[in-house]
C-alpha cells in the first residue's frame, strides 16, 4: 500500500472526492500535452519523470511540447481560438505565470477554476495574500495551479570573483572596476526583464507603488533613479551593452565560458545542479542581494479549449503531491523549492524533506533573504518598452 | 497531345496548384488580413492602418530592416563573387565529381547546427580564440563580439559558408552546359586573360542558368530565423527574427503589428529582387559596351585567388563547426581556454537518449514521406511534360519556384490559422504537408536537368519496341535516371531535416524534430546536448547523400555506361 492510511481517510473526507473520481476516471488514457519552456535539461528530464509516474499510476501520458518561449504556447490557443476551434485544442497544460498568464486570463483564454478540486490543494496556503494566490500581484482564482517556486539569484565563479556586489547600486562600482564582465539576458526575455525589476524594487523612492497597476505619472517618478543608474552601468556591460545573451542559459553558459563573471537564474539550485552536471565549474557559487531578491511562483494552467483537460488536472494535482514535491526539491533531480506550506504537511512528508541531500553550491533558505513581492504585471511591460525604447537603437 | 498526357497534366497541375499554392495564398491572406487590423480571434473586425502605425512605432525597426538588407544582400552578393572566382580559379582542375564530393557536407548540414558550430568556434571563448590564447597572452576571453555582433558580420559568415557551396554546385551544373574549355582557348588566344575571360565570356552565359537559384539564396538570407538568432546580433535583430519574437509576445494584441511586419518582409524580398533584376540590367547594357571596346584590361588574377582563399577560408571555419559539434557531443568538461575536453563523457547522448530517439524517428518519417510525395509529384510532372511534348511555360516555372521566394514568416501563421480551421493541425499530417511546400521545389530542381538531358534516343528505341509511355517510364526512364532520383530524394531528405518554422507551427510544437529540438537547445546551456542534436541533424542529410551516391554504384555496378554517366 503506497499511502499511509491516515492520507486515504483524509482522502475520503474530501467532499470532492466522488468529482475527482470521475476526473480520474476520464482521465485514464488521455495523453496531456505539456507546453513548457525546453531550455533547461534538468527539467525536461522530470516532465519525463512526471509523465512516467502519472501513466503508471493513472494512466495519463505526459508529452512535453518543447518552448523556446511561453507565450508560443498562448499564441498558439489563440490561433485555434481565432479558427474557430473551442475544443480539441492542441495545448493541454502551459507552465506559465506573469504576463503570459494576465494576457491569457484577460482574454479568457483558460480552463477554470480548477484549482480547489485538486486534492492536494489542500496542502497549499490558499490565503489571499500567499504567494501561491497571487501571480505578479494578479489573484489566480483558482486559473492556474502552482508546482515550483522561483527566487531570483546571481551566480558567480569564486576562483574569479573574490567580493561580489552586495546590492544592485553596488553593481555600478563593480562593473566600473570590471568592465566588460557584467552582463544580464536581453529584457525581452523574463529573466533580463527580472534584472531590471530587482534594480527598480532597490532604486525606487517607493516600492509600495509597484504593486499597484502602472500610471504614466507613477512610471516616470519610479524608474527615473534606475535609468540614471542604468545609463551609467551600460558602458562598462560586456561588449559595451550594445548585445544581450538571449536568456540565462546562454549566460550561463557565458560564465562557464568566463566570458563574464556573473549569471543570474530564478533558481537558487541551478547553480549546484549546473556543477553536477558539469555546466559550471566547481569553484561556482550563489549570491543575492542583501536586501532580498525577487520571488514568485511557477504555475500550470489549462487552455480553454484544451483536448485533454481531465489528465491536465490529473498532472497539476501530482505535481502538488508532498512525494512529487520532495522528489523535486532533491538537488539530484531538479533542487526546486516546494510550493507547499509545511505547516500542512504530516511528519511523513516532513521527513522526506528532512531526508533530501545537499550540496557545496545548495543556498539554505535563511541565506537566501527575504523574498521581495513581484511588481504587479504592468510594470514589467512598460518597463521592457521602455528599456527598449531607450537602448534599442 | 495525347489525351492520357493532357489528363495526367491536368492532374498534376491541380496537385501543385490547390497542395502547394493554394496553401501559400490563403496563409497571405490571413497575414494580411491581420496587417490591416482583422484578427476576429482578438475582436478586431474594422480594417486600419493602425498596426502599420504600431509596427513604426517600435523600437529598433529601422535598424532591423538596415540589418537585414545588409547581412542578405550582402551575403548573397558576396557569396557569388567567390563562388564565381573560386570555379574561374580551379574549374580546369577539378573534375564535377569531386566538387560536388567536397561540397556535399556543406550542403547536407542544416543551418542551425552549422550555426551552433560556427557559434563556439568564433565566440571570443571559442575554439580560434583558444588557438590564439597561448600567444596572445588571453587568461580570460577578450571582450570583443566576433558573434552576435551589431553589424551582423557573423550572421553572413554563416550564411555564406552555406551559400558558396550550394552556388559552387548550381554553377559548377550551369557550366556543364557551356563549352568551357573551347571558349577560354579562344579568348586566351585573342589576348585575354583567364579572369577576363571568364567575366566577359563565361558568366554572361551562366547568369541566366543560376538567375533563379540566386533569387532563392537572396530570398532565404533575407528572411533566415534559427541561423540569425544564434549568430545574428540580438539588439535588434534581423527583420525576420524580431517578427518571431513579436508573434511570440505576451501581449497577443501584437500579432497585429507583427502580421504588418511580416508583410513588409515580402516586401522587401520582392524589391530585393527587383534590385537584383534592375542590376542585371544595367549589366547588360554597361556590360555590351565594355565588350566592345575590346580592353584586354589588368589581370584578373589577384582577385581570383583572393576569392579561392576566401573560400577555403570559410570551407575550414565551416568544417571546424562542424567537428566541434562532435566533439561537443562527447565532452563533460570543455572550458576556456582548453584547445581540447578536459573530459569526455557519453553522458550526452545517454541522457538525451530518450529525447532524441524520438525526434530522430519523427524526423526520418517526415523525411521519408515529403521526399517520396515531392518525389512523386515531380516525376508526375516531368512525365506530363514529357506527353504533352512540351517544354515548361515560364508560369509554369514560377509556381515551382514561389514557396523558396516568399518568406515563410510572411504565411505561416495565417496558413495555421487556415489549417486549423479545416481541422488539421497539430498532427504529423499537416507537418508533412507543410513540409513539402519547400521539399518539392528543391527536388523538382533537382530532377529536372537531368530528365531533360536523358537521351530521346533511348526512349524512342523502346517505343519502337513498342513499349507504351508508361513501360517506357518504369522500364527504362526510371532506372536510367536511378542516381539522379536519388541525388533529388537526398536533397528533398536535407530540405526536410532543416524546416524549423513550418514544423513549429503545423506541429502545434508537438512534433519534435531534431532541428526544432537542436533550436530549442541552442536557447538553452548545454552546448553537449545541443551537440548530440546537431550531429544527427547533420548525420542524417549526409546518410541520404552517401546512399544516393552508393545505392546507383551497386545497382548499376555491371552497367558501366551508367556509372557516373548521367547525374
Amino acid at each position: 500500500m503506497k499511502f499511509p492510511l491516515a492520507l486515504a481517510l483524509s482522502l475520503l473526507a474530501t467532499p470532492t472526492l466522488a468529482d475527482w473520481q470521475e476526473t480520474l476516471e476520464a482521465a485514464r488514457g488521455q495523453t496531456v500535452y505539456w507546453n513548457a519552456w525546453g531550455g533547461d535539461a534538468r527539467t525536461n528530464a522530470f516532465i519525463d519523470w512526471v509523465g512516467e509516474q502519472t501513466e503508471a499510476r493513472y494512466g495519463v501520458r505526459v508529452e512535453q511540447a518543447k518552448l523556446s518561449d511561453t507565450a508560443e504556447a498562448v499564441t498558439r490557443v489563440i490561433a485555434e481560438k481565432a479558427a474557430g476551434q473551442d475544443e480539441g485544442g492542441s495545448v493541454d497544460l502551459i507552465w506559465i505565470n506573469g504576463p503570459n498568464f494576465l494576457a491569457m486570463k484577460e482574454q479568457g483564454l483558460l480552463h477554470g477554476p480548477f484549482v480547489a478540486d485538486l486534492p492536494n490543494a489542500r496542502y497549499l496556503d490558499l490565503g489571499p495574500t500567499s504567494p501561491a494566490s497571487v501571480d505578479f500581484t494578479v489573484p489566480v482564482e483558482g486559473m492556474e495551479s502552482p508546482w515550483r517556486l522561483a527566487r531570483f539569484v546571481f551566480s558567480y565563479d569564486t576562483a574569479r570573483v573574490a567580493e561580489p556586489p552586495r546590492s544592485m547600486a553596488e553593481f555600478l562600482p563593480w562593473a566600473e572596476a570590471n568592465p566588460g564582465r557584467l552582463t544580464h539576458p536581453d529584457p525581452s526575455n523574463f529573466m533580463g526583464a527580472t534584472f531590471l525589476k530587482q534594480a527598480l524594487i532597490e532604486l525606487t523612492p517607493d516600492a509600495g507603488v509597484l504593486q499597484a497597476p502602472v500610471t504614466e505619472a507613477a512610471f516616470a517618478a519610479a524608474t527615473a533613479p534606475l535609468w540614471d543608474w542604468y545609463d551609467a552601468l551600460r558602458p562598462n556591460l560586456w561588449r559595451g551593452g550594445e548585445t544581450y545573451p538571449a536568456n540565462e542559459s546562454v549566460q550561463q553558459q557565458l560564465l562557464n565560458d568566463g566570458e563574464v563573471d556573473i549569471a543570474m537564474s530564478f533558481d537558487p539550485a541551478s547553480t549546484a545542479a549546473a556543477i553536477a552536471d558539469g555546466l559550471l565549474p566547481e569553484s561556482a557559487r550563489v549570491f543575492v542581494p542583501e536586501g532580498g531578491s525577487i520571488g514568485n511562483v511557477s504555475f500550470v494552467a489549462i487552455p480553454f479549449n484544451a483536448a485533454n483537460k481531465e489528465g491536465a488536472e490529473v498532472v497539476a494535482n501530482f505535481l502538488l503531491d508532498p512525494a512529487t514535491q520532495a522528489h523535486m526539491q532533491n538537488i539530484e533531480v531538479l533542487g526546486s523549492f516546494s510550493v507547499l506550506d509545511p505547516a500542512r504537511l504530516d511528519a511523513a512528508a516532513k521527513a522526506g524533506f528532512a531526508a533530501l541531500p545537499s550540496a557545496p553550491a545548495l543556498p539554505t533558505l535563511d541565506a537566501l533573504g527575504p523574498t521581495l513581492l513581484e511588481p504587479h504585471a504592468s510594470w514589467m511591460t512598460r518597463l521592457t518598452e521602455d528599456w527598449a525604447r531607450r537602448y534599442v537603437k | 497531345m495525347s489525351h492520357e498526357g493532357r489528363v495526367l497534366r491536368g492532374v498534376v497541375l491541380a496537385v501543385v496548384v490547390l497542395g502547394l499554392i493554394a496553401p501559400i495564398a490563403l496563409g497571405l491572406w490571413q497575414t494580411g488580413r491581420a496587417a490591416f487590423g482583422i484578427l476576429p480571434a482578438l475582436g478586431r473586425d474594422t480594417l486600419s492602418l493602425e498596426p502599420w502605425r504600431d509596427l513604426a512605432a517600435l523600437p529598433g525597426l529601422a535598424t532591423s530592416l538596415r540589418l537585414t538588407l545588409v547581412t542578405g544582400l550582402g551575403s548573397t552578393v558576396l557569396s557569388l563573387l567567390l563562388a564565381t572566382g573560386f570555379c574561374a580559379a580551379v574549374h580546369a582542375r577539378m573534375s564535377n565529381a569531386t566538387g560536388a564530393r567536397l561540397l556535399t557536407p556543406f550542403l547536407a548540414i542544416p543551418h542551425a547546427a552549422l550555426a551552433v558550430g560556427l557559434a563556439f568556434v568564433l565566440a571570443p571563448s571559442g575554439w580560434i580564440a583558444r588557438l590564439l590564447a597561448p600567444l596572445a597572452g588571453w587568461e580570460r576571453p577578450p571582450d570583443i563580439a566576433t558573434v552576435n555582433d551589431s553589424w551582423g558580420l557573423a550572421l553572413m559568415v554563416g550564411l555564406m559558408v552555406k551559400e558558396v557551396p550550394f552556388l559552387l554546385l548550381v554553377i559548377l551544373s550551369a557550366l556543364s552546359q557551356i563549352p568551357v574549355a573551347r571558349q577560354m582557348a579562344a579568348g586566351r588566344a585573342l589576348g585575354y586573360g583567364r579572369g577576363i575571360v571568364w567575366i566577359k565570356i563565361i558568366m554572361p552565359q551562366v547568369w541566366p542558368l543560376i538567375r533563379l537559384p540566386v533569387w532563392v539564396v537572396l530570398a532565404y538570407a533575407l528572411s533566415v530565423v534559427d541561423m540569425a538568432i544564434i549568430l545574428g546580433p540580438s539588439n535588434p535583430p534581423t527583420l525576420a527574427v524580431a517578427l518571431t519574437r513579436w508573434f511570440s509576445d505576451p501581449d497577443p494584441a501584437m500579432i497585429l503589428p507583427a502580421s504588418a511586419g511580416a508583410v513588409l518582409q515580402v516586401v522587401l524580398v520582392a524589391l530585393a529582387v527587383a534590385l537584383l533584376i534592375g542590376a542585371e540590367a544595367l549589366g547588360k547594357r554597361l556590360g555590351r559596351w565594355w565588350l566592345r571596346r575590346g580592353g584586354r584590361g589588368l589581370s584578373a588574377e589577384p582577385g581570383l585567388w583572393a576569392a579561392s582563399a576566401a573560400v577555403v577560408a570559410l570551407m575550414a571555419v565551416g568544417m571546424l563547426a562542424m567537428v566541434s559539434l562532435l566533439v561537443w557531443s562527447l565532452a563533460w568538461r570543455w572550458s576556456f581556454p582548453q584547445i581540447w575536453p578536459e573530459s569526455f563523457s557519453l553522458k550526452p547522448w545517454a541522457g538525451a537518449q530518450r529525447g532524441w530517439m524520438r525526434a530522430l524517428g519523427n524526423t526520418l518519417v517526415l523525411a521519408g514521406a515529403t521526399a517520396v510525395l515531392s518525389l512523386a509529384l515531380a516525376i508526375a510532372w516531368l512525365e506530363a511534360e514529357d506527353r504533352a511534348r512540351r517544354s515548361r511555360a515560364a508560369w509554369a516555372e514560377a509556381l515551382i519556384y514561389l514557396p523558396l521566394l516568399v518568406p515563410q514568416i510572411g504565411f505561416l501563421y495565417g496558413l495555421n490559422v487556415g489549417f486549423l480551421q479545416v481541422g488539421l493541425s497539430g498532427g504529423i499530417w499537416a507537418v508533412i504537408w507543410a513540409q513539402a511546400l519547400f521539399v518539392f521545389p528543391y527536388v523538382m530542381i533537382a530532377l529536372s536537368d537531368p530528365w531533360r538531358a536523358l537521351d530521346p534516343r533511348m526512349i524512342r528505341a523502346a517505343a519502337a519496341l513498342g513499349a507504351g509511355p508508361g513501360r517506357r517510364l518504369w522500364a527504362v526512364k526510371l532506372p536510367v535516371l536511378l542516381r539522379p532520383i536519388l541525388t533529388a530524394s537526398a536533397i528533398g531528405v536535407a530540405v526536410s531535416v532543416a524546416q524549423y518554422l513550418p514544423t513549429l507551427f503545423m506541429g502545434a510544437g508537438r512534433v519534435a524534430t531534431l532541428t526544432t529540438e537542436a533550436v530549442t537547445l541552442s536557447s538553452g546551456s548545454d552546448r553537449r546536448v545541443t551537440g548530440v542534436y546537431a550531429t544527427l541533424q547533420a548525420a542524417l542529410p549526409f546518410a541520404a547523400y552517401l546512399a544516393a551516391a552508393l545505392v546507383p554504384a551497386w545497382v548499376h555496378r555491371n552497367r558501366r555506361a551508367l556509372s557516373g554517366g548521367v547525374t
